[in-house]
């Protein structure tokens, strides 16, 4: 309880403090970023789009959005502040308000990125999302899995999500500092890269923006405290910039919507 | 200090010969009594290269070079380790025959294995203590690979048989299978150098074509495929044994220079490509998809000639007696370079203990660079120690062993 009032309370300070600080930026409409998620614009920019997640909000049909995790796309015991769902609250905030937005988790808890795409077609069939957000590699990576087969095994199951008829992104690892000495990641990394430019999909490069978080001293992934609240924090800001991805993807933005 | 003459005795017969010393600006095999200073320096700055980029990225990240092109650090050290050793222990076997030099490379061998089962003990000695320590629920999932830690009997015998390496401990492993494999390439080396380089080259095409490779525990393979890295091993032996004598001519002309340089340039862009994103809409997507991934395991064509390139400048522009050699500035790499297998260890425990720092102590930018630093300084002071040490020991100890080349030299690690 304490935690959501000081999230609440950071949130709202985050919300005071960006129109200030950019006034001068000529869209006003656009919620505010909280000082601890800034970002470069270059880590959340893609050249490959979201058609169908276009089409889906243009038509106003409700946007059904399935992220497909692991055990990094939650934080144990408070789902309500992992990722996944703070951006369905920002997609709510963000997107016409007639626009219903819905997003489902699937947890695949340490299942290689092979296991994970073999459950698609049914998966798929079960849920009938207009855009997937497949995160994976960290099991690869922990178990050191051959990269040419992780590549094969992303590769296969972003086709079996098109097929499927969905709008993919693709998530890799994240930024964990501690276990870097333990942990080969580059890799799982390159070959994420490789596959989402092969079949033309936004990657989402969490490795990245976490590492920039931490790296400008916004976050301390360093930290051993056992509470809660930095996971919190930093899923809150996953889940902003997520959302701010898609969006800008598929061609949602208040500027371009109007085209 | 005499580090120009710790290497004596008989030049080899038909490879070092006087024309050698004449003005063409390639690696050449050195002379009775004359060090290769461009080796050591390159071997040191390669350490130091490798011990900053076990470190997690900081500032001083971006002065290696593998943000600028393809190659990085690995090559330079394997190519160096392939020249050295050919040269030492080449000259133990024309001398003292194939036996003993057999002998005297299985027990360097056996030195490389006894550092690496020290690395991996330190190794344990960390996993276990964060293990036990850090529990965010944000990295739940990353506390997957302590899962080892429940099977300690199997584990510990997989490392001992070189199948469970974990992350930064590859390159001991890769050193210890090409040197095991010495003795068949000089053997071979003696025979015909250009056929024996010809069969490195057909073993890492085959290599490539069937994807050979050395299986890994729990699952996976070799992060460094000794199958392919051979070729740059075997390419410094052949270097080391006269063939970068033979190469001079070519090494000379300018078409080759602009051709690296060319080289260079678009691996440098392409990198920038990486770093910049916007860049990449200047990159066809055709190349992108030919040239993607670049393959470290298996050293990737497009690393082995970006290293070519990279090493073809420097024969050409920093001549084997440029006086900077000899500058102070210089020493303390040229000293880390001279006893690599030790600096390569105690870097890689460097790397381990500046993690540890960071994370317990504080991981701030000045942090950082305060431990990059630290940590080199503590390089070239164990270098120095180690030098010094030699020098004592050589001088009340009989002379002997400088007849035979100093195995030590041979170093790489």
């Amino acid at each position: 309880m304490k935690a959501k009032v000081l999230l609440s309370l950071i949130l709202l300070c985050g919300g005071l403090a960006a129109p200030s600080a950019r006034a001068e930026d000529a869209a006003p409409a656009a919620p505010a970023t909280p000082p601890a998620c800034e970002l470069p614009s270059y880590l959340l920019t893609t050249d490959s789009q979201l058609h169908k997640v276009a089409d889906t909000v243009k038509d106003g049909k409700p946007l059904e959005i399935l992220v497909i995790g692991s055990r990094s796309t939650t934080i144990p015991s408070s789902e309500d502040s992992s990722y996944p769902a703070r951006m369905q609250a920002i997609l709510k905030e963000k997107l016409p308000p007639s626009e219903p937005v819905h997003v489902s988790v699937e947890i695949q808890s340490k299942k290689t990125a092979a296991e994970a795409a073999s459950t698609f077609v049914k998966l798929m069939e079960e849920k009938r999302p207009t855009l997937v957000i497949w995160q994976t590699g960290t099991v690869d990576a922990i178990r050191s899995i051959d990269p040419d087969e992780f590549r094969g095994a992303v590769t296969e199951g972003v086709a079996a999500l098109q097929n499927a008829g969905a709008d993919v992104v693709l998530m890799n690892l994240q930024y964990s500092p501690r276990t870097e000495t333990m942990i080969s990641v580059p890799p799982y990394l390159d070959n994420m890269r490789v596959v989402a430019q092969e079949h033309d999909i936004p990657l989402f490069d969490r490795f990245a923006i976490m590492r920039q978080w931490n790296d400008q001293g916004q976050f301390d992934l360093f930290s051993p405290s056992r509470g809660p609240e930095l996971a919190k924090q930093v899923h809150d800001c996953l889940g902003r910039a997520l959302a701010q991805f898609v969006i800008d993807a598929a061609h949602l933005g208040p500027a371009q919507q109007q085209n | 200090m005499t580090i120009a003459d710790q290497v004596t005795g008989s030049p080899i017969a038909g490879t070092a010969n006087a024309k050698s010393r004449t003005a063409a600006p390639a690696i050449t095999l050195p002379a009775i009594g004359e060090r290769e200073l461009r080796l050591d320096l390159f071997r040191g700055l390669a350490l130091w290269l490798i011990f900053i980029d076990h470190l997690p990225p900081n500032l001083l990240t971006w002065f290696t070079i593998r943000n600028y092109g393809f190659s990085d650090a690995t090559e330079i050290f394997i190519f160096i380790s392939g020249y050295t050793a050919a040269f030492v222990y080449g000259r133990a076997m024309l001398e003292s025959g194939f036996v003993i030099a057999t002998a005297r490379i299985l027990r360097r061998v056996w030195q490389i294995y006894v550092a690496h089962v020290f690395l991996f003990t330190i190794f344990l000695a960390e996993i276990s203590y964060v293990a036990t320590s850090f529990e965010n629920p944000l990295y739940t999932e990353e506390m997957g690979i302590m899962d080892f830690l429940k099977q300690p009997d199997v584990t510990i015998v997989q490392a001992l048989l070189l199948r469970f390496r974990p992350v930064n401990m590859d390159v001991l492993p890769l050193y210890i299978v090409l040197m095991l494999a010495l003795p068949v390439i000089l053997w071979s080396m003696k025979w015909k150098p250009d056929v024996t380089l010809g069969l490195s080259v057909v073993l890492y095409v085959v290599t490539w074509e069937f994807d050979l490779y050395f299986s890994a525990y729990p699952n996976g393979f070799w992060a460094f495929n000794p199958l392919a890295w051979q070729l740059l091993f075997v390419f410094g032996a052949w270097c080391a044994l006269g063939g970068a004598r033979r190469m001079s001519r070519i090494l000379a002309s300018p078409v080759t220079m602009w051709i690296s340089i060319a080289y260079l340039a678009a691996a440098f862009y392409v990198t920038l490509t990486w770093y910049v994103p916007q860049l990449s809409h200047f990159m066809p997507k055709r190349i992108e998809q030919w040239m993607y991934p670049i393959d470290k395991t298996d050293l990737d064509v497009l690393r082995f000639t970006h290293f070519l390139a990279l090493a073809a400048l420097t024969v050409r522009f920093l001549p084997r007696d440029w006086p900077g050699l000899k500058s102070p500035w210089l020493r303390p790499l040229i000293l880390c370079g001279q006893h690599s297998l030790e600096i390569f260890c105690l870097g890689v425990f460097l790397a381990f203990a500046g993690h540890f720092i960071l994370a317990e102590v504080s991981g701030g930018p000045a942090m950082h660079a305060l431990i990059s630093l630290s940590g080199i300084l503590i390089m070239w002071a164990m270098a120095w120690v180690i030098s010094w040490y030699k020098r004592v020991a050589d001088k009340s100890g009989s002379k002997t062993k400088n007849a035979v080349g100093n195995a030590d030299m041979a170093g790489g690690g």
